[in-house]
């Protein structure tokens, strides 16, 4: 289907998604434009991750719309969905990586079980991306478990680039590092976006990374977008609960929720 | 009012049993459809089925040594009282097909596959990985499901076949060497009422455990939440429920496969 121009690349609206009597998604509205780097942020608990893994395909929405390049995605069939889902990449917040294969292979995964590329083509693919991430090909031979924390997320970067997504969606992805690591991988992020010419949304409470990821940032509260700006409108938002997050405050207008979704 | 309370709480525990046999039937359904439909990964499946059968071999070889050694030799503390000595190869040899290699093999297999199906599920469900399979463009049900469940059920034939020679040997050496029995003889007995049907009926037995056993490890490791607490007590269930499914269908086998025969 061609795609209509101006069509933003993820159009969100009024979506929902509940746990038992726990609302966490509440009528939520976003759009992302193409080639565009948005970072969604928010407390613990405010429905960031659950957001991402609506608009990914790994829950279903309870009800509202998630648009990918115009198509419809909520009330679609996971096989119907399965072509549009192609067009993501995801790195998660703990990095992921299969315990059982060689780092090449978790970076080649989704070449070799997902789009049937011959097993030398792929090794060969991930050892470059994994070069792109600073990593050199004896790395490759490594299991996940025998990396450091870092490296881990490197590994993890060079998974969800390596099919050249058009979206990737990163949840944390500096949560656990120390400060220099996190800069290398926030630099790492914005390369690799930049390179793809990829749209990207990130999720993160760490606000050095969002400074430095986003091109746009959207703070969630209890379920909606609260706020959303250009990055370099954050200092001046005029919003007290963006005042209070991104100056860390304990006093203020956001109360912060005991149990965890 | 008290008995309000009593009969909403046995309600509920009704309610959660249905939604929960609704649930494992659903999944059973799932990885049965997905067995039948491409892609099929072969490699996975001669992996697992080297994993769970040919590493499970030692195990079930001991059980079934020993377990023809104690039959014969109570059999014969039990039977000598009225002089019916001679009965005990054949009772070792149908018990053994029939009966107790099915089923000792069958718990052995779930305490040693049924626990790690489930932990190795429950860890990657925990840690993300199941999700990054998903976004990585590669079905989780056939990816993990169908490997273990098709090595389970095919597997556990094999070994139950190998068992029930050992067990019949674990017999003929007690009564050989203990009990004085002429090892031609005995061997003759052995062979003299022992039909097809005995053997063949107790490895369609053990296929059905086997296919139980992998089910119960890759329902109970894939539902698996809340961290190494959930994964612990996903492993306990999938052992549980899957020895419990065993005894219980080993009775209505029985009764198919033998009564009225």
């Amino acid at each position: 289907m061609p795609k209509p121009a101006g069509t933003p690349k993820i159009a969100v609206r009024g979506l929902r998604k509940s746990f038992g009597r726990k609302v966490v998604l509440d009528g939520l509205d976003l759009e992302i434009g193409a080639g565009e780097s948005l970072v969604v942020i928010g407390g613990s608990g405010t429905g960031k991750s659950v957001l991402a893994k609506c608009i990914i395909g790994l829950m279903q929405a309870d009800g509202g719309s998630i648009k990918i390049d115009g198509e419809e995605m909520v009330g679609r069939s996971a096989g119907e969905r399965e072509r549009v889902m192609r067009k993501f990449g995801m790195l998660f917040q703990g990095a992921a990586l299969f315990d059982s294969l060689p780092v090449w292979e978790n970076v080649a995964f989704g070449l070799i079980q997902g789009r049937n590329v011959a097993r030398a083509e792929a090794k060969a693919t991930a050892l470059d991306k994994l070069a792109q991430v600073g990593l050199g090909p004896e790395v490759g031979e490594l299991r996940p478990s025998e990396l450091s924390g870092g490296m881990q997320k490197r590994v993890a970067l060079a998974r969800a680039i390596c099919a050249e997504p058009e979206i990737i969606i990163f949840d944390e992805p500096t949560t656990g590092l120390d400060p220099i690591m996190a800069d290398v991988i926030n630099h790492l992020i914005v390369a690799c976006v930049r390179q793809l010419g990829a749209t990207a949304l990130s999720i993160t409470h760490d606000m050095v990374s969002a400074r430095k990821i986003a091109d746009r940032i959207a703070m969630i509260y209890k379920g909606r977008i609260i706020w959303s700006g250009p990055a370099a409108e954050i200092d001046h938002s005029g919003n007290p609960f963006v005042e209070q997050f991104i100056h860390a405050r304990a006093e203020g207008p956001i109360q912060m929720e005991v149990r965890a979704t | 009012m008290p008995i309000h309370g009593f009969l909403a709480s046995i309600g509920a525990v009704f309610l959660n049993g249905l939604a929960a046999s609704g649930r494992m039937a659903l999944f059973t359904l799932a990885a049965l459809s997905h067995c039948a439909r491409p892609p099929i990964y072969l490699r996975l499946i001669g992996r697992q089925m080297i994993d769970i059968g040919y590493y499970s071999l030692p195990v079930v070889g001991l059980t079934a040594l020993f377990t023809g050694m104690v039959l014969a030799l109570q059999t014969y503390t039990g039977f000598s009282s009225f002089a019916a000595e001679n009965a005990v190869p054949t009772v070792v040899v149908l018990s053994v097909t029939r009966e107790l290699g099915p089923v000792i093999a069958g718990l052995m297999f779930a305490g040693r596959i049924g626990a790690a199906i489930a932990a190795e599920l429950g860890t990657m469900r925990v840690t993300d990985q199941i999700d990054a399979l998903t976004t990585l463009s590669t079905n989780p049900y056939k990816y993990l499901v169908v490997p273990r469940v098709f090595a389970g059920t095919v597997t556990l034939p094999m070994l139950v076949f190998i068992a029930d020679i050992i067990g019949v040997f674990g017999g003929f050496l007690v009564g050989g060497y203990k009990l004085r029995f002429n090892p031609a003889a005995y061997i003759q007995r052995t062979a003299d009422f022992l039909q097809t049907n005995d053997v063949t009926a107790g490895l369609v037995k053990a296929g059905v455990f086997g296919f139980v056993v992998a089910l119960m490890g890759c329902y109970f490791g894939y539902n698996s939440k809340g961290g190494a607490e959930g994964v612990g007590a996903a492993t306990t269930y999938a052992v549980v429920s899957a020895s419990i499914l065993i005894l219980l269908l080993d009775y209505v086998l029985t009764a198919l496969l033998f009564v009225g025969r």
